[in-house]
């Protein structure tokens, strides 16, 4: 990573539990999982907490559809490690890479159903341009959205519009495609905690 | 609506913690950075890049900062602050937006 306090800064503590981790994984530690151990206290115990909170706390939306919106979200940041990590996750939570493929590729003809494609569009724009009007959100919601729905999506969307910045500041290394497929396991097994 | 409390307090807590939590960059310059507002010259290709065009972020412009006398702890403070700053401030709009279509904003009290 571009700072060198985030590739050998940790604690000893933290420095033998990458050990340990990558002794059992046979992978080293992504720079997603890192960063959130470099002091905590700063930044990651809340960014995990929250990122827990809007990608596996209740929601109407699947965990997969969740992983989608991440996924979006970053191919519209054009974020190519969270793009890779979270294409493969939701590919893995829906059990059909090809259908998050055609989503990101494009989004108007892909297969999904109407509410879900309204929320990406809209998720995109405010990605995109840093707004979005009522006349937005009117679109939403006569999709079949629910306003609960459209809140959910939106936390979704800040979490990894926080997590692309960082992952292309800091310049996360990208992993192999079984790399990202293994990391992608894990999400869905353990969440962000 | 416990829910979206639960997320919103969530997001809450972390903005609280870069803003105001333990940090090596005083808390005036963090939230500068949060804002992408009034930074010191070195400091605005980086910061202004993390806000708005983060994919085109290089090493030149962490050494720009670098070079003015920022730490590399204070640089992962104020660019994770610029991180989080423009993500909320999208997620504010984004509420906002939603409440006024459904009536129950700021917008809808005043008509």
């Amino acid at each position: 990573m571009r700072l060198e306090i985030l590739n050998s800064g940790y604690s000893p503590g933290t420095k033998l539990l990458f050990g340990v981790i990558q002794t059992f994984s046979r992978q080293s530690l992504p720079d997603a999982a890192k960063l959130v151990f470099y002091r905590p206290g700063f930044y990651g115990t809340q960014a995990k907490k929250f990122t827990q909170e809007a990608m596996r706390g209740p929601s109407a939306w699947s965990v997969a559809d969740r992983e989608l919106m991440a996924a979006y979200v970053s191919k519209v940041n054009e974020t190519a490690f969270c793009i890779g990590a979270h294409t493969a996750t939701a590919g893995q939570a829906y059990q059909d890479h090809a259908k998050v493929q055609a989503v990101l590729t494009d989004l108007d003809s892909a297969p999904i159903g109407d509410s879900l494609r309204a929320t990406l569009r809209m998720l995109g724009k405010l990605t995109r341009a840093g707004k979005v009007d009522a006349a937005d959100m009117r679109e939403v919601l006569s999709a079949g959205v629910s306003r609960q729905q459209v809140e959910d999506a939106l936390a979704v969307c800040a979490a990894f519009n926080t997590t692309d910045r960082l992952a292309d500041a800091f310049g996360f290394e990208l992993l192999s495609p079984e790399g990202f497929e293994s990391g992608a396991k894990y999400l869905l097994k353990r969440g962000y905690k | 609506m416990p829910d979206e409390d639960q997320k919103r307090a969530a997001h809450q807590a972390l903005v609280n913690s870069v803003l105001h939590g333990e940090g090596r960059a005083s808390p005036e310059l963090r939230a500068r950075a949060y804002d992408n507002a009034d930074l010191p010259e070195a400091l605005q290709a980086l910061i202004g890049k993390v806000a708005d065009h983060p994919a085109q972020i290089t090493d030149a412009d962490f050494a720009a900062a670098k070079a003015a006398g920022f730490s590399e702890d204070q640089l992962f403070e104020l660019v994770t602050c610029a991180a989080v700053g423009q993500s909320s401030r999208q997620y504010e709009t984004g509420l906002a937006a939603l409440a006024e279509a459904t009536g129950n904003g700021e917008a809808a009290d005043a008509t």
